[in-house]
Protein backbone atom coordinates (compact mmCIF):
# COMPACT_ATOMS: atom_id res chain seq x y z
CA UNK A 1 0.00 0.00 0.00
CA UNK A 2 1.31 3.35 -0.95
CA UNK A 3 1.44 6.05 1.46
CA UNK A 4 -0.97 7.67 2.80
CA UNK A 5 -0.99 11.28 4.94
CA UNK A 6 -3.44 12.22 7.51
CA UNK A 7 -2.73 15.93 8.62
CA UNK A 8 -4.06 17.13 11.66
CA UNK A 9 -3.31 20.23 13.79
CA UNK A 10 -2.39 20.32 17.40
CA UNK A 11 -2.13 24.29 18.27
CA UNK A 12 -0.05 25.53 15.76
CA UNK A 13 1.85 22.55 14.92
CA UNK A 14 0.95 20.53 12.12
CA UNK A 15 0.99 16.81 12.35
CA UNK A 16 0.95 14.25 9.39
CA UNK A 17 0.06 10.66 10.52
CA UNK A 18 2.07 8.87 7.64
CA UNK A 19 1.06 4.97 6.75
CA UNK A 20 1.82 2.66 4.71
CA UNK A 21 4.86 2.37 2.42
CA UNK A 22 6.98 5.07 1.10
CA UNK A 23 9.02 3.82 -2.25
CA UNK A 24 9.94 5.54 -5.62
CA UNK A 25 6.31 6.56 -7.03
CA UNK A 26 2.74 6.88 -5.53
CA UNK A 27 4.47 6.93 -1.95
CA UNK A 28 7.58 9.18 -2.23
CA UNK A 29 5.17 11.65 -4.71
CA UNK A 30 2.44 11.73 -2.06
CA UNK A 31 4.53 12.34 0.76
CA UNK A 32 6.18 15.07 -1.31
CA UNK A 33 2.57 16.85 -2.42
CA UNK A 34 1.70 16.21 1.34
CA UNK A 35 4.28 18.04 2.92
CA UNK A 36 4.72 20.95 -0.40
CA UNK A 37 0.62 21.80 0.17
CA UNK A 38 1.32 22.23 4.07
CA UNK A 39 4.40 24.53 2.79
CA UNK A 40 2.29 26.57 0.33
CA UNK A 41 -0.09 26.73 2.89
CA UNK A 42 2.37 28.66 5.22
CA UNK A 43 2.49 25.98 7.87
CA UNK A 44 5.54 25.77 9.30
CA UNK A 45 5.70 23.59 11.78
CA UNK A 46 5.19 20.30 10.80
CA UNK A 47 5.87 17.08 12.55
CA UNK A 48 5.73 13.53 10.43
CA UNK A 49 4.47 10.91 12.48
CA UNK A 50 6.43 7.57 10.43
CA UNK A 51 5.12 4.91 13.30
CA UNK A 52 2.82 3.50 10.89
CA UNK A 53 5.18 3.06 7.92
CA UNK A 54 6.05 -0.01 7.34
CA UNK A 55 8.73 0.09 4.62
CA UNK A 56 10.77 3.43 3.33
CA UNK A 57 13.36 3.26 0.62
CA UNK A 58 16.27 5.77 -0.90
CA UNK A 59 13.46 7.76 -2.45
CA UNK A 60 11.37 8.05 0.44
CA UNK A 61 14.35 8.75 2.92
CA UNK A 62 15.34 11.80 -0.08
CA UNK A 63 11.72 12.82 0.12
CA UNK A 64 12.31 13.65 3.78
CA UNK A 65 15.44 15.03 3.41
CA UNK A 66 13.71 17.28 0.74
CA UNK A 67 10.67 18.36 2.58
CA UNK A 68 13.10 18.59 5.94
CA UNK A 69 14.74 21.35 3.76
CA UNK A 70 11.83 23.17 1.88
CA UNK A 71 10.38 23.49 5.24
CA UNK A 72 13.43 24.93 6.60
CA UNK A 73 13.79 26.93 3.49
CA UNK A 74 11.07 29.12 4.60
CA UNK A 75 12.00 29.41 8.35
CA UNK A 76 10.30 26.39 9.56
CA UNK A 77 11.13 23.07 11.16
CA UNK A 78 10.49 19.32 9.63
CA UNK A 79 10.62 16.91 12.81
CA UNK A 80 9.87 13.06 12.93
CA UNK A 81 7.92 10.91 15.07
CA UNK A 82 7.66 7.51 16.06
CA UNK A 83 10.11 5.96 13.82
CA UNK A 84 10.00 1.88 13.34
CA UNK A 85 13.28 0.29 14.16
CA UNK A 86 13.75 -0.28 10.29
CA UNK A 87 13.51 3.55 9.50
CA UNK A 88 15.50 4.54 12.60
CA UNK A 89 18.25 2.11 11.41
CA UNK A 90 18.07 3.28 7.80
CA UNK A 91 18.42 7.07 8.87
CA UNK A 92 21.12 5.67 11.22
CA UNK A 93 22.99 4.08 8.19
CA UNK A 94 22.70 7.40 6.06
CA UNK A 95 23.92 9.69 9.00
CA UNK A 96 20.80 11.50 8.82
CA UNK A 97 19.93 10.39 12.14
CA UNK A 98 21.92 13.38 12.83
CA UNK A 99 20.05 15.75 10.77
CA UNK A 100 16.61 15.40 11.75
CA UNK A 101 15.10 15.72 15.23
CA UNK A 102 13.37 12.19 16.37
CA UNK A 103 11.09 11.74 19.19
CA UNK A 104 9.21 8.91 20.15
CA UNK A 105 6.77 11.13 22.61
CA UNK A 106 4.31 13.51 20.69
CA UNK A 107 3.51 15.96 23.63
CA UNK A 108 7.54 16.09 24.18
CA UNK A 109 7.34 17.02 20.08
CA UNK A 110 4.73 19.20 19.66
CA UNK A 111 6.10 21.14 23.00
CA UNK A 112 9.45 21.31 21.36
CA UNK A 113 8.50 23.50 18.59
CA UNK A 114 7.82 26.57 20.99
CA UNK B 1 32.27 -22.19 -1.61
CA UNK B 2 33.14 -22.84 -5.22
CA UNK B 3 30.80 -21.25 -8.38
CA UNK B 4 29.36 -24.90 -9.52
CA UNK B 5 27.70 -25.58 -6.65
CA UNK B 6 25.27 -23.07 -6.98
CA UNK B 7 21.75 -23.66 -8.69
CA UNK B 8 19.99 -21.17 -11.06
CA UNK B 9 16.62 -21.16 -9.51
CA UNK B 10 15.13 -18.32 -11.21
CA UNK B 11 15.62 -16.19 -14.21
CA UNK B 12 13.31 -13.66 -16.05
CA UNK B 13 13.25 -10.21 -17.84
CA UNK B 14 11.00 -7.43 -16.35
CA UNK B 15 9.56 -4.19 -18.32
CA UNK B 16 11.41 -1.41 -17.74
CA UNK B 17 8.63 0.39 -15.10
CA UNK B 18 8.62 0.69 -11.44
CA UNK B 19 6.21 -2.31 -10.39
CA UNK B 20 9.14 -4.50 -11.82
CA UNK B 21 10.94 -2.92 -8.36
CA UNK B 22 8.13 -5.23 -6.65
CA UNK B 23 7.79 -8.24 -8.72
CA UNK B 24 11.53 -8.71 -8.38
CA UNK B 25 11.95 -7.92 -4.55
CA UNK B 26 8.62 -10.43 -4.07
CA UNK B 27 11.02 -12.88 -6.11
CA UNK B 28 13.88 -12.62 -4.15
CA UNK B 29 12.19 -12.66 -0.49
CA UNK B 30 10.32 -15.95 -1.56
CA UNK B 31 13.60 -17.71 -2.48
CA UNK B 32 15.32 -16.56 0.88
CA UNK B 33 12.27 -17.44 3.07
CA UNK B 34 12.46 -21.22 1.25
CA UNK B 35 16.42 -20.99 1.73
CA UNK B 36 15.40 -20.22 5.78
CA UNK B 37 17.04 -16.82 5.92
CA UNK B 38 15.95 -14.52 8.99
CA UNK B 39 13.90 -12.32 8.15
CA UNK B 40 15.99 -9.03 8.95
CA UNK B 41 17.95 -10.46 6.40
CA UNK B 42 15.32 -11.42 4.11
CA UNK B 43 14.04 -7.39 4.37
CA UNK B 44 17.60 -6.06 3.89
CA UNK B 45 18.31 -8.55 0.62
CA UNK B 46 14.82 -7.41 -0.61
CA UNK B 47 15.41 -3.87 -0.61
CA UNK B 48 18.97 -4.12 -1.89
CA UNK B 49 17.32 -5.88 -4.83
CA UNK B 50 14.35 -3.21 -4.69
CA UNK B 51 16.99 -0.65 -5.35
CA UNK B 52 18.95 -2.28 -7.95
CA UNK B 53 16.34 -3.05 -10.12
CA UNK B 54 14.81 0.51 -9.57
CA UNK B 55 18.44 1.96 -10.80
CA UNK B 56 18.05 -0.21 -14.00
CA UNK B 57 14.37 1.29 -15.03
CA UNK B 58 14.94 4.42 -14.42
CA UNK B 59 18.77 5.08 -14.91
CA UNK B 60 19.77 2.29 -16.94
CA UNK B 61 16.99 1.44 -19.11
CA UNK B 62 15.05 5.35 -18.64
CA UNK B 63 11.77 3.48 -18.52
CA UNK B 64 12.02 2.92 -22.43
CA UNK B 65 9.57 0.05 -22.77
CA UNK B 66 11.71 -1.84 -25.52
CA UNK B 67 14.64 -2.52 -22.91
CA UNK B 68 14.17 -5.08 -20.35
CA UNK B 69 15.75 -5.75 -16.87
CA UNK B 70 17.54 -9.00 -16.83
CA UNK B 71 17.01 -10.74 -12.99
CA UNK B 72 18.33 -14.06 -11.63
CA UNK B 73 18.78 -15.38 -9.00
CA UNK B 74 20.84 -18.59 -7.93
CA UNK B 75 21.63 -20.44 -4.37
CA UNK B 76 23.86 -22.10 -2.29
CA UNK B 77 23.39 -23.93 0.92
CA UNK B 78 24.69 -20.71 2.57
CA UNK B 79 24.16 -17.82 0.07
CA UNK B 80 21.88 -16.36 -2.25
CA UNK B 81 23.22 -14.42 -5.33
CA UNK B 82 20.94 -11.81 -7.35
CA UNK B 83 22.28 -9.99 -10.75
CA UNK B 84 20.42 -7.38 -12.47
CA UNK B 85 21.19 -6.32 -15.53
CA UNK B 86 20.06 -3.77 -17.77
CA UNK B 87 20.30 -2.26 -21.53
CA UNK B 88 21.58 1.34 -20.44
CA UNK B 89 24.33 3.01 -21.31
CA UNK B 90 26.45 2.25 -18.40
CA UNK B 91 27.88 4.48 -15.31
CA UNK B 92 31.01 4.83 -13.54
CA UNK B 93 30.67 3.72 -10.20
CA UNK B 94 33.38 5.72 -9.24
CA UNK B 95 31.81 8.87 -10.01
CA UNK B 96 29.00 8.60 -7.17
CA UNK B 97 29.89 10.28 -4.39
CA UNK B 98 29.29 9.23 -0.94
CA UNK B 99 25.97 10.04 0.58
CA UNK B 100 27.42 10.25 4.21
CA UNK B 101 29.66 12.63 3.29
CA UNK B 102 28.85 16.34 5.38
CA UNK B 103 28.20 18.21 2.10
CA UNK B 104 26.03 15.47 0.61
CA UNK B 105 24.00 15.22 3.76
CA UNK B 106 20.92 17.20 2.35
CA UNK B 107 21.31 16.24 -1.21
CA UNK B 108 17.60 14.56 -2.12
CA UNK B 109 18.91 11.41 -4.09
CA UNK B 110 22.32 9.35 -4.23
CA UNK B 111 21.67 7.25 -1.42
CA UNK B 112 20.90 3.81 -3.73
CA UNK B 113 24.16 1.87 -4.32
CA UNK B 114 25.11 3.23 -1.16
CA UNK B 115 22.26 1.21 0.97
CA UNK B 116 22.67 -1.71 -1.87
CA UNK B 117 26.64 -2.25 -0.62
CA UNK B 118 24.88 -1.86 3.39
CA UNK B 119 22.63 -4.54 3.02
CA UNK B 120 24.46 -7.63 1.35
CA UNK B 121 27.80 -9.28 2.08
CA UNK B 122 29.38 -8.71 -1.25
CA UNK B 123 28.51 -6.35 -4.39
CA UNK B 124 30.01 -5.88 -8.03
CA UNK B 125 29.36 -4.87 -11.11
CA UNK B 126 29.56 -4.91 -14.31
CA UNK B 127 29.55 -3.56 -17.43
CA UNK B 128 28.32 -5.61 -20.46
CA UNK B 129 28.33 -4.51 -23.79
CA UNK B 130 24.92 -3.27 -24.05
CA UNK B 131 24.38 -2.37 -20.42
CA UNK B 132 25.11 -3.19 -16.91
CA UNK B 133 24.85 -5.89 -14.71
CA UNK B 134 25.16 -6.02 -10.60
CA UNK B 135 25.75 -8.61 -8.35
CA UNK B 136 24.56 -9.30 -5.01
CA UNK B 137 25.37 -12.12 -2.78
CA UNK B 138 23.61 -12.44 0.93
CA UNK B 139 25.07 -15.25 3.14
CA UNK B 140 22.94 -16.98 5.43
CA UNK B 141 23.71 -15.95 9.09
Amino acid sequence: MSATLSPRQVGDVTVIDVSGRITLGEGSSNLRDGIRSLVTKGNKKILLNLGDVSYIDSSGIGELVSGFTSVANQGGQLKLLNLTKRVRDLLQITKLYTVFEVYDDEAAAIRSFA
Amino acid sequence: MPEDTETQRVETYLDSELESADAAENLVIEVARDLGFAEEEIHKLGMAVRESVVNAVVHGNRYNRRKKVHLAVSSAPDRLTVKVGDEGEGFDINSIGNPIADHNLLQQSGRGIFLIRAFVDEFSVRRLTHGTEVTLMKYRQ
